[in-house]
Formats: structure tokens, sequence, C-alpha cells
């Protein structure tokens, strides 16, 4: 199915916000739309986008290399990306991110083996002066996770890992 | 003092709409629209001396007086980009006091003519443009928003738009081309937005904390707003504090606070036994300020910062003490513009990867010298060559960090060793 | 006229048009400043920093306006703090520009080092070695050293494939974005792009089949190292071994002005052959670019098969013979065939074959004919476009019309010249039975049915709807016309309505103004202009002959030509360069030269008569087509000029009125052009060649010679019209077909693909097939299995037949089609 069909309303609304000639406006939004199912944008998603919005694949493709937020590989269900950079990094951020790396068994941009957890290290988030802190990617949006420990951060994976098994 | 931006603070619930309008929310866009023209807008902005808050420090009036009237329509976008390090402002005020932003936004945008103004926020806060669209469609209901507001000719659509992970999509050029929906790099400049911007219309780009002012200026006039701050800094400034400080947060204060006020009386002072080194008052764009008494007494405003070697840039206030070492901080700085160079340009591009190869060789392999001084050079050989300002920002802690703070660099040397 | 400003550059005064920036400014007084993704083609984007120069300004007091004085009197001069970028600074008044100053030079060097910091320096194995500006820019400004460690460099996989056609080393690629540039802007087919950001950001494309464009290989001549190669000449060659040879492209009626690059060399047996084809600027033709057929399709030439010595039929075979026996041969046998010998030849023959061919056939009395299916070339000779026209001079306020052609696929220059005229604001109207790919840069596209091709004309010249208004109250218009869809008698009609339109609305006589045909030969406005027309039944024709005389054409290839049934067959002697089934049939073949190998000039779709130089030696015993012409009329004492072709082109200039005053030497003049390119800094404009052997003349059409012009009447319709519960099989042309030149370029093999036809999706439905799937096509007679392919813009009941791909339809006609 494509987007427009799954998502007929969102694709609308999305649409709907620029100016109909400027319509590859769209093409950031339609790609979150796109990453929502898988958490990641597969080819057939990136060329819907580009039909939507009379671009090419190839022009769609470099949106999306661009952009850090958008995947064109499968990984974990939730991207847990932790900033470690200069603010963050001087109240203890590189050192909550080993712990949790030796917590969860996995180096940094590894998956945990039940494909839940992808960990990350990103960029300044703005939230500086709530340290350590991550926020989760998901194909749903994003969520920021402040003021973290890692044994907050375990409970809140062990919580994440039980709400998926019951929808499962 | 009362808060003029962060009026969350005192008024908790002022992200409701009807608590809003009860403390005189939407009376500055209300008396814009209906008793105002657009010029008298501009002018009272221009009166007011506020200032661009997203980091350059340009005449907010002045800017909107530049847009050209001879090419319509005209955009109005708010830059919520809010990506330096060490600054974390925007966010606050988009979370908490939202509607005085768009109130900000929506006089804005009468000023100019502008009949559609965008919100590019960073792709990070999606629950905040989430939040932001139910306040506009509140807005929208309530009549401040949509067709012919107040019964006048003037109508204006807000929408918000989720970048996706760039901290160069905050250079206003690169956040209209990533609008466009393109790879956020910047243009050439000139012309500027207000000649040539989002679709190559006139447009204004103005950050959050600048447009948010502007409902107050209104409200109770230019004069009303001089009375805080400097006589060339007019106004309030939210400071972003972070770093080895007790209490980091924002702090809304007059400009020409000094840093000393603002780090020991409202941000705590530092921990117990340590003593502050340096200060990084623009975020990681920032020179570092070797902290001195003269400069910790130093009024933070546009024109003093320089005085001690560093701009007021964003007012992101990153706070080193004397258990951290420079070459770690300027090994993060390298390393997060290194990650974020476009790579439009060769200066930056290859010039921050170099850097990064350098830092990485002087902290974890057996650096040398004459590579510290080679990582200086680079840095140097960089500045005055690249397309925007990005890769300018890059060199700063570089360079003033070696300046500034050999010693560190000469340990890092002779302690470092190949992993 | 706009405004000029004066400013000085390195010392030196220059004056130039407001808005002119500064690197051009400078290149106007030959001083070279530095660039990599400035081109002059494109948008300034400034962003390899490479060509960074100081500036000053005159300091003007802000009080009174005036311009500051030292004491001295000479203008006070303000330095910016920074260095400048020359591709994107505007020049202004008084300005002041240092490019060789300490400063200025720091910066490049600055910019090569980081440039090098990433670069693999493997300039040994790279082609682009020896016309590389970032290898003569490190020669100038490189440091002596390098201070960045090897190690530390950033390694990709070398020679990606981008494609069958191009090849992409990663490391090489300093990106500057031309190339991506130049799909966007110029050629308006974004199929590559960067991926990623900052030093890890490389090209990439996802289009199947990869970097689909015909234009691809211009981005291997702009791009300023050797990043992006052509996949036919990547390792085959060092820059400076090459000789270069100017010469005309032979596969359309555009007539792209082009270079053979050569070399002489072991693995080709000691051959001298073709490395490469590079366009040679001509900025009333083709400007810097040439599309892929014209640069992939020259293997051709070196094909081992290539025929060599005469050869003459002995029973069943053909056996060598002296070219003495050959000669005389023909010449018995034209001689004893007299009125009845029949000339065929086709516009791939240069204009003095053709003239030496018609004296041949006028001086036995007998007939001269074109091959081909595609009429109107004698209402070219009448009001075709005038002298002094030039598509990049068309813009707003000028009108287009192409009609009946898919320009992208039968003349790829003219439709980038077309789309940028519509871009510039000239009014595109695209008239065609489906959806091309011009449709999208057209004012108004008219979507006609088979069959009303000359009622749409007609309706234009009514001017009763916007449209025809637009046409008719443009200041200048030219009328592109074609024979997609349509056969000999067809397109001959559809070019009468057009000429009277072009009359009517007084958009004849004068430059930018008149009728272009979209032939399918190079030369075949030549052969008009030199007498030769088609004729509608070819059959007919050759059954009636005594003796048949074929040049350059192969008419049983093509299934134009049978001998099943024909009772008497005439003497058939086929001059040819390549074996071809009308030769195997010949009972004579006179082995010819490839054009590469001989000079000549051809005349092109814009009737601009330009000159082709010899850059091969002859092969084998192989001769040019005109000696071994007047070679056989001597015997005949005829008096045919055999001396060289120049010989040739003086006789012609004085026997055929539009030729009147044209020379070689005129043909070969030249004027300085915009952008200068190739003057020893080739990275300016690409590699593409300065034109130093001539940019040709135009022809003067009768209307611009103030003769009176008598133009036929416009009659009834052009072709038929599907009927029901039939299949109207229609002829279209595309720009890689199976012709036999084409189909030696192995390396086009998968972008030609395998015969096919296109149909409306609901009549695939009908028919039970859908996209991709098997069918067999009948045409009279002959059937052939297609793949089928849909597009909802064609009419149902039509079938489109590619020409050249092995199935005979060249005209409207019942046809069938069936699921296999
Ligand atoms: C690399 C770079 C990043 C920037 N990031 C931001 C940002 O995140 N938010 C912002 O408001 N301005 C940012 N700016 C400044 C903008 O380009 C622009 O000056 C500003 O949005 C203008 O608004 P103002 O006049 O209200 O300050 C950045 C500039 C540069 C060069
Ligand atoms: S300075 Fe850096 S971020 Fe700015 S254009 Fe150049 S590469 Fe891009
Ligand atoms: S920046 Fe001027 S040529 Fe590239």
């Amino acid at each position: 199915m494509s987007l427009a069909e799954k998502y007929p309303q969102e694709v609308e609304r999305i649409l709907a916000k620029y100016p109909p000639e400027h319509k590859r406006s769209a093409v950031m939004p339609l790609l979150y739309l796109a990453q929502r199912e898988e958490g990641y944008i597969t080819k057939a998603a990136m060329q819907d986008v580009a039909q939507l919005l009379e671009m090419t694949e190839t022009e769609v493709a470099a949106i999306i290399g661009f952009y850090t937020l958008y995947h064109d590989k499968k990984e974990g269900k939730y991207r847990m990306q932790v900033c470690t950079d200069l603010p963050c990094a001087l109240r203890g951020a590189d050192q909550f991110l080993e712990e949790l790396c030796e917590n969860l068994g996995i180096q940094v941009g590894e998956t945990t083996a039940d494909g839940l957890i992808t960990l990350e290290e990103v960029k300044c988030l703005a939230a500086c002066d709530k340290a350590p802190m991550f926020q989760l990617q998901s194909g749903e949006g994003i969520e920021y996770y402040e003021n973290m420990t890692v044994d907050k951060t375990m409970e809140l994976i062990e919580a994440l890992r039980k709400a998926g098994k019951e929808v499962e | 003092m009362a808060y003029i931006l962060l009026r969350h603070r005192e008024i908790p619930d002022i992200h409701e709409i009807d608590v809003y309008e009860k403390h005189g929310g939407f009376a500055a866009l209300k008396k814009a629209v209906t008793e105002m023209t657009p010029e008298q807008v501009t002018e009272e902005v221009k009166a007011s001396g506020l200032r661009g808050r997203g980091g350059a420090g340009f005449p907010t009036g002045l800017k909107w007086s530049f847009m050209d009237k001879n090419n319509w329509p005209h955009y109005v976008v708010a830059n919520a980009d809010e990506s330096e390090p060490g600054t974390f402002k925007d966010r606050e005020i988009m979370e908490r006091n939202p509607f005085q932003f768009l109130e900000g936004v929506a006089i804005a945008s009468y000023a100019v003519g502008a009949n559609r103004a965008y919100i590019y926020l960073r792709g990070e806060f999606w629950p905040i443009a989430h939040f932001l669209d139910e306040k506009i469609a509140e807005m929208e209901k309530a009549g401040y928003l949509g067709e012919r507001l107040f019964g006048t000719d003037y109508s204006l659509h807000i929408y918000t738009h989720l970048g996706a992970g760039a901290y160069i999509c905050g250079e206003e050029t690169a956040l209209l081309e990533s609008l466009e929906g393109k790879r956020g790099q910047p243009r050439i400049r000139p012309p500027f937005p207000p000649s040539y911007g989002l679709y190559g219309k006139p447009t204004v780009v103005n950050n959050v904390e600048t447009l948010t002012n502007v409902p107050y200026i209104i409200a109770n006039g230019a004069q009303a707003y001089r009375q805080f701050g400097t006589e060339k800094s007019p106004g309030v400034k939210i400071f972003s504090l972070s770093g080895c400080v007790n209490r980091p947060g924002n702090y809304e204060l007059p400009l020409g606070t000094t840093f000393r006020e603002l780090i020991f009386e409202h941000g705590g002072g530092i921990p117990e036994g340590r003593n502050i080194k340096a200060i990084m008052p623009a975020g990681a764009s920032s020179s570092f300020i070797v902290a001195t008494d003269e400069a910790l007494d130093t009024p933070m405003d546009y024109e003093s910062v320089p005085n001690v070697g560093a701009q007021l840039g964003s007012a992101s206030v990153i706070v080193i003490d004397d258990s951290v070492s420079m070459d770690w901080v300027v090994e993060k700085t390298i390393h997060f513009f290194q990650h974020e160079s476009c790579g439009k340009c060769t200066p930056c591009r290859e010039g921050t990867y170099w850097m990064r190869k350098l830092i990485e060789r002087i902290r974890h392999a057996d650096g040398t010298e004459e590579e510290v001084a080679l990582l200086k050079d680079v840095a140097m050989q960089i500045r005055g060559k690249c397309l925007c300002a990005l890769g300018e920002f890059s060199t700063m802690a570089v360079v003033s960090g070696i300046e500034r703070f050999a010693p560190d660099f000469e340990k890092a040397v002779a302690t470092s060793s190949p992993e | 006229m706009s405004k000029t400003v004066t400013l000085t550059i390195d010392g030196k005064q220059v004056t130039v048009p407001e808005g002119t920036l500064i690197v051009d400014a400078a290149k106007k007084i030959g001083v070279d400043i530095p660039v990599f993704c400035y081109h002059p083609k494109m948008q300034p984007v400034g962003m390899c920093r490479m060509c960074l120069v100081e500036v000053g300004r005159p300091v003007v007091d802000r009080a009174t306006g005036q311009v500051v004085k030292n004491e001295d009197g000479t203008p006070q001069i303000r330095f910016a703090p920074n260095l400048m970028t020359a591709c994107t600074t505007p020049v202004s008044e008084g300005m002041v520009v240092l490019t060789e100053s300490e400063k200025a030079h720091d910066g490049h060097r600055a910019i090569i080092e980081f440039l090098l910091t990433s670069h693999p320096l493997d300039c040994p194995i790279c082609d682009k070695g020896g016309e590389c500006p970032l290898q003569e820019l490190t020669m100038r400004h490189g440091p002596p050293q390098g201070r960045f460690p090897y190690e530390d460099k950033i390694h990709f996989e070398k020679h990606f494939p981008l494609g069958e056609l191009i090849y992409l080393d990663r490391e090489r690629c300093i990106l500057c974005g031309r190339c991506i540039r130049y799909q966007a802007e110029i050629v308006g087919e974004p199929v590559i792009g960067f991926y990623q950001r900052g030093r890890a950001t490389e090209i990439v494309t996802y289009s199947d089949p990869g970097f689909d464009s015909y234009f691809s290989g211009n981005t291997t001549d702009i791009c300023p190292v050797g990043a992006l190669t052509t996949a036919d000449f990547r390792f085959g060659a060092r820059a400076w071994e090459l000789k270069a040879e100017a010469s005309i492209c032979a596969q359309c009626p555009v007539g792209c002005n082009i270079v053979f690059n050569t070399r002489r060399e072991a693995k080709s047996g000691g051959r001298v052959v073709i490395k490469r084809v590079m366009p040679r600027q001509n900025e009333e033709v083709n400007e810097l670019w040439i599309c892929d057929k014209g640069r992939f399709v020259h293997h051709y030439t070196h094909s081992a098969e290539r025929l060599s010595r005469p050869l003459m039929r002995k029973g069943e075979t053909l056996q060598p013979v002296s070219w003495e026996d050959a000669l005389r041969t023909a010449a018995e046998k034209f001689e004893a065939a007299g009125k009845e010998v029949l000339v065929l030849a086709s516009g791939r023959l240069s204009n003095e074959d053709l003239f030496n061919l018609k004296a041949l056939a006028d001086g036995l009395g007998g007939r001269a004919v074109l091959y081909g299916d595609m009429g109107g070339g004698d209402l070219t000779t009448l009001v075709g476009v005038g002298q002094g026209t030039n598509l990049a001079t068309l813009g707003a306020g000028d009108a287009i019309l192409v009609i009946a052609s898919d320009l992208q696929e039968e003349a790829p220059i003219w439709w980038l010249r077309v789309k940028q005229a519509a871009e510039r604001g000239a009014t595109l109207i695209v008239a065609n039975p489906r959806a091309t790919k011009l449709d999208t840069y057209a004012s108004f596209v008219i979507r006609y049915a088979n069959g009303d091709e000359v009622q749409t004309v007609l309706n234009l010249a009514k001017k009763t709807d916007k449209i025809g208004q637009a046409f008719a109250e443009a200041e200048n218009a030219v009328v592109f016309f074609g024979s997609e869809g349509l056969g000999l008698e067809g397109s001959q009609r559809l070019a009468v309505a057009c000429a009277h339109l072009l009359r009517e609305t007084g958009h004849v006589g004068k430059p930018n103004n008149g009728l272009i045909g979209v032939w399918q030969r190079a030369n075949d406005q030549g052969a008009w202009e030199l007498g030769f027309e088609p004729v509608a039944d070819l059959q007919a024709a050759f059954e009636q002959a005594g003796a048949v005389y074929i040049v350059g054409a192969d008419p049983f290839g093509d299934g134009r030509l049978t001998l099943d049934g024909v009772k008497e067959r005439p003497f058939l002697v086929v001059q040819e360069i390549l074996p071809t089934p009308t030769t195997e049939v010949a009972d004579l073949v006179l082995p010819a030269q490839a054009y590469a190998e001989r000079e000549g000039t051809y005349v092109s779709g814009e009737r601009r008569v330009q000159r082709f130089y010899a850059a091969l030696p002859p092969y084998g015993e192989a001769r040019p087509d005109f000696a071994i012409t007047a070679a056989i009329g001597k015997r005949l004492g005829l008096d045919l000029e055999d001396g060289s072709a120049e010989k040739v082109f003086e006789r012609l200039a004085v026997t055929q009125p539009a030729f009147e005053n044209l020379t070689y030497a005129r043909l070969a003049e030249v004027r300085e052009q915009w952008p200068i390119v190739g003057r020893g800094d080739l990275y300016y404009g690409g590699t593409a060649y300065e034109n130093r052997r001539g940019l040709g003349v135009q022809l003067v059409p009768a209307a611009q010679r103030e003769e009176p012009v008598t133009l036929p009447e416009v009659q009834g319709e052009a072709g038929p019209r599907p009927e029901e519960d039939e299949w109207l099989g229609v002829p279209v042309t595309r720009l890689l077909d199976r012709g036999t030149t084409v189909l030696l370029s192995t390396l086009l093999h998968r972008r030609i693909g395998e015969p096919f036809v296109v149909v409306h999706p609901m009549a695939a439905e009908r028919l039970s097939l859908a996209e991709g799937q098997k069918a067999r096509l009948t045409v009279n007679g002959a059937s052939a299995e297609v793949t089928v392919r849909v597009d909802e813009t064609v009419s149902a009941g039509v079938v489109l037949v590619p020409r050249s791909m092995g199935l005979p339809l060249y005209e409207p006609m019942k046809v069938s089609l069936k699921a296999l």
C-alpha cells in the first residue's frame, strides 16, 4: 500500500501546509511518515515519496542521507540516543553512556539481541541542564528522558520490553 | 523582577489559552492589527533596540524594514532549530509559554505583511511541534489566527515544520533550503532573506526568543522595554547556564548582567573545592574566556563580551572548572563541528576533519608539540574562508584553547600514548 | 543596453556589463582566477572556495555620497577583511581586485591543501592526468610537502559504476557539485545527487538504469578532477598522447561540433583509433554539450567487420576484386541502364558525396532518390530558419512550436536548447499525440489524435484560442516538425501546414524564425538542398530500375526493400562502410571511408553548413564516397570532380544558389565565444574543446533571399486514424535504436533494450498483457516478438512502434498484436 493509501489524512494535512507549487517542502514530514511503520525508510517508501512530490528517488535519497533522524537501515525498535556533547559531558554523560553499554552488553551503535534498543551517541539535544539525558526515537516519534541514571534507564528499558510483549 | 519571557515561572498555566488571555495575552496582537500600521509596528520594534537573540544580535526592527516591498508574498520564519551546544532557552519558551511566542510570530507577520509563517523546529523537538500545532489550532478557533483577523483584511496562518537532525539548519539560509525540501546547506549571501528568502521571496527569519519579546514591546511600548539592559543592548535575555555549576538552567536577566552574578548568584556557584577556569559564553561556537576576576565582572552584552576575547552569541554560558583539561573540551567541540559540517564548502568540510584527526592524535596517540602547532595552523587556515559561519565557529575553541591554555596541551602531548 | 561597470583587476582596467561576476570579468582580460565549483553555464554556488580574491571598494562618504580621495587624488579603497569568492561577487564601479596578492595566494594555497587532504593523489593512473585543474593548481599553489598523514585519509572502494556509462571514483571527487548541478539545472533530470553530509558526502544515483540521462557524459567533461570517467575511456589513454581533430556528430540533425581524440595503439593492431568523442564549443549549436549517443557510438569505426576492398558477386558469394574492375563494371552497368539508373542515397552522406551522386544521376538522365521516410525538406529550403538564427537568443516574447516529435529522443541537444528557451520565457507549444519529456517545460501542451496533425496546425493558424494568438503575436517563432506517427506523405503534409502557419503569422525570412525539420539523419537537410527527395513506393522504384546504386543506406536490412517476388532484379551496386543485409544481396560492393576518415560538410537541421575533418587514416582500400562516384562518372564521360572534397564543394557552391559564396575557408572561420574555454586553463568550462576549426555558416532560405516563395496547398489529413477493432501501428523514433552503428557500440546495449511497442494500459489489459510481457507484432506480413510497455497518454487503438528496432514499420498502418 502506498503512503497516500495508508495515511490519507496525514498526507493531505502535510501537503496542505505548503503552497501547492512548492509541494517539495513536504518531503521532510512525509519521510517521517514513511518511517513510522518500520522505523526506517524502505526503498518502496522512498519511491512513494518521490512519486507524491514529483521528485526523483535520488533527490529523496539525498534528503535521507543528509539528516540524522532519517534512517535507511533497520535497527532496533527504539533508538536510544544519548547526548555526550560538551555540556552533558561536563555533567557525566560519557560515563553514563559507558555504564549503559556495560549494562546492556552492547557497544555504541549496536542493538540489543532482542532488537529492542539500538544505542547511539548524539550531539547536543538542548537539554544541557538536565544531563545525563537521552532521547528515544521510534517510528512513532521522539521523547526526551532527562536527569537520568543507569538504574532508571534500565527500568525504562524493562518497561518497554514488557509493553512490547503485551502488544504482541 | 517580573518576567518578560519566562512568565510561566510566575503563571504556571500560561500555556492555557484562557489563562494567557487573562494575563493580557493577545492584547498586543489586537493592538497591532487594529490600531497600528505595519510600519508603526516595525518602528516600535526598531525603537525598542531589540536585537536578534539567535546569535548574531542584528537589530530586529531594522531587519523587518529591509523586506523588499516590490516582491510578494512575504514570509516569516521562526528559527526554533536551537542546536548550539549549551542552548536550551527556546525550548523552554515553546514548551511553557507558547502563546507569547506565537503572538510574537503573528505580530512580526503583520509587520512585514506575511500571510504565512513557518516555525522551523529541530527534529528532536517532535513533541513540541505537536504541542504548538494544538496551540495554533486553539488560536485559530479563538480568532487570533486564520482569515480576517479582528475583522480586518489581514489573514495569517502559522505552520510548524520539523527538521531532522542537522545543526546547520539553524543557519538561516540552510534553514530555508531545508524548509524548501532540500538538503540543509547554506546559500551564498547576499542576497539576504529579506530580499531573497523562502521560495525566493522576501522572508524574515527570527529566533524564537527574539519574537517572544515582541508582544511585550508592542503592549508596553519601546521605552518600557528599554528600561532593561544597556543603552546599546537593551532588554532582557535568557542565559542558558550549563557545565560546572550547581544550578544549571535558564535565567532571564537584563542584558549587561555580569558573568559573576549569573554564575554565582543565580547559578549557585560551582562545586565545592573547585575553581572556575574558563567560560564559553556562546556555546560550542565560543572562544574561551579565561575566568579572571576582570572577566567575571564583565557585563554580558553584545559590546562588552568582545573585550574579554569572545562573543555573546546566543548567551549559552558553559562554565568549565579546573577539574577539566581544555584539550578534552577542544576535542568535544571539534567532534561536534566535524559531525555537523554540512560538507558544502571545502575549508570547513576538510578542515574540521583534519582538526579531528589532529586532536585525536594529540590526545590519544603519540601526539607532538608540532601537531598542536599544526592544529592551530589548520584552524587559522579555515578562518575567513568558509561559506557560512559554522566553519568559523569550529575554530574558536581550538585557537583560543591553544593560545590561552597552552599548558593543558603540553600536558596532553606529554602524557598521551597510542591506545 | 545594460549599464557597464569599470573596475581594476591586478592593475588592469576592464569594463563589463553590470552584474558580471569577478571571475568572468577577469577571464575577459586574460586573468585566470582558479575555480572548481564555478562553471559559467551554471548558477554560482561559491562552495569550493578556490576562487578567493582580495576585493576592495572605493570609500564613500556617508554624508556627501562622494568617493573619498587619497592625497594624490586617487580614490581611497577599503579592502574587505576576508577574502571573497570571485565566482559569487558581482563587479561594482571602482572595485579593485587582487588575485595574485600574498593574501590571495594564501587563500589558494589553503584550499588546495584542504582538498588534497582527502585526495588519493593517484595522478599516474588517473584519466584526468594532464588536463586536470587540481593537478595544475597543485603545481602552482600546492604545498611542497603534505602535512596530512596518508593513513588518515578516508578510503572508498574505487571505480564505482553510476550505471554502465559513467564511473565514479569517490576518493578523487572534490564535491564541487558540478555534475549534480548540471543534471538538475541544465538538463532538468536530477538523477545523481549528494548522499550523507560533511566529509562523508558522496555522489549517488538511485535511477534505473543508473544515471539515467542522455546527457550523462557531459558530466565527465565538466568534472574538474578524475572522479567521473566514461566507461569506454577510463584507463584508455593519457590525455597528452591524444590527437584532436574537429568533426561534426553524424547521429542527428543538430550537428553538434565535436572533436575526435585519436591515438595509434598496439592493442588495436597498430592502427589509429578514436579513443573518445569530446564536445567542441559552438554556442549557436551545442554550446559545450553533446548527448550520450554522440559520445559513445563511435566504436563502430574500428569494427573488425569494416569493408576494406571492392567485392563482386560470383554466383552465391562476393569475391574481392580490384578497384579498376569494380569501377569499370559499375560504369558499364550504369551506362547500359541509362535513364533507368536509380541512385538511392541517404542523409548519412556529405554534401560533396550527394552532389556528385546527383550529378551522376542527372548525367545519365536517371533518378536520384533520398533514402528516408520523412518529407518537407523542400519547404525548409524555402522557409527554413533564417540566417543568423541562434536558439540561445530565443526567450520572453518568442514562441517555439514542436509538433510530431519527441525531441529528446530525436535531437537531444535541441531538446536542451528548446527547454532553456522556455525557461528564459519563450512560449513553448508542444503538440504530440502522447506525452513527451518536453511537456514539463511547455507553456501549452496540445494532445491531438493521430490523424489530426494538419488540423492541429490549421487550428493554430486560426488564432482563435490563446495558443494560436500567442504564436501569432510572438516576436520570433520557430517550428520544429517531426515525423512521429507519420510516414513520408503525412510528414510532407504536416510541413506544408507548418510553412503556411509561419508565413501567415509573419515568421519567415528572418533570423530566429522559420521551419526546422527534425530529420532522422545528420545531412538529410543537405540532401534536400541538393535536390534529393524520397519516394513513396521505394520497392516499385527499385523494381523498375535497370541498375541501382545504393549509397550509405541499408534498405534490405530495414525491411524497406525485398527481393521476394522480384522477377527481374536490377544490377545492384552498394557503397558502404560495413557489411549489411543490403551489401549481402549486392552484385557489386564498393568500400567507402567512414566520415571520420575524410573531409566534408553537412547541413544541419538549422541549415548550418559545417565542416568535418579527417581524424583517422583511411581504412584498407576504402575511398571517399564522392571520389568513388566521380571515378565511375569519369568512366561514363561525365565531368565529376574527384580532386578533393574542397574542390567538389567549390563546384557545388557555384551551382547551388543557397550555397552561394560559401567556401571551405569561410566555413572554417571562428569568432571568440563566451564562455572562454580550453585555453591552457582547462578547468574553466571543462574539457570541451575550444572551436578553432570553424563555426559554420547558415544557408539563406529562399524567403530570406527575397525570392518569391510559392507554397504548395495545404492538404487534408496527414495520416489515418485507428479504426474500431483494429490496431493502428505508428512509427516513433528512439535515440538508441538497433541501427548497425549503434549495435556495434556494445556499451549502449542495455540502454537500447529489446524491441518493444507501447500501448495504452487499457489496451494492454484487453490483450491480457502487462508492462514487460512479450507479445507478437505483425506488420505487413513480417512478424516479431516484442516487449509490451504501457503509457496512459497513448491513444486507444494505437501501437507505438519504434523505428530501426527491427520492426519494419515506416508509416501508420494496420498491425496485429497478440499475447504470446
Ligand atoms: C551555524 C549556525 C547555526 C545557527 N543556529 C541557530 C539556531 O539554532 N537558532 C537561531 O535562532 N539562530 C541560529 N543561527 C543564527 C541564524 O542564522 C540567524 O541569524 C537567526 O535565526 C536570526 O534571528 P535573530 O535575528 O532573531 O537572532 C545560527 C547561525 C549559524 C551560522
Ligand atoms: S562552513 Fe561548514 S557548514 Fe558552512 S557551508 Fe561550509 S561546510 Fe557547510
Ligand atoms: S567557490 Fe568560487 S569557484 Fe568554487
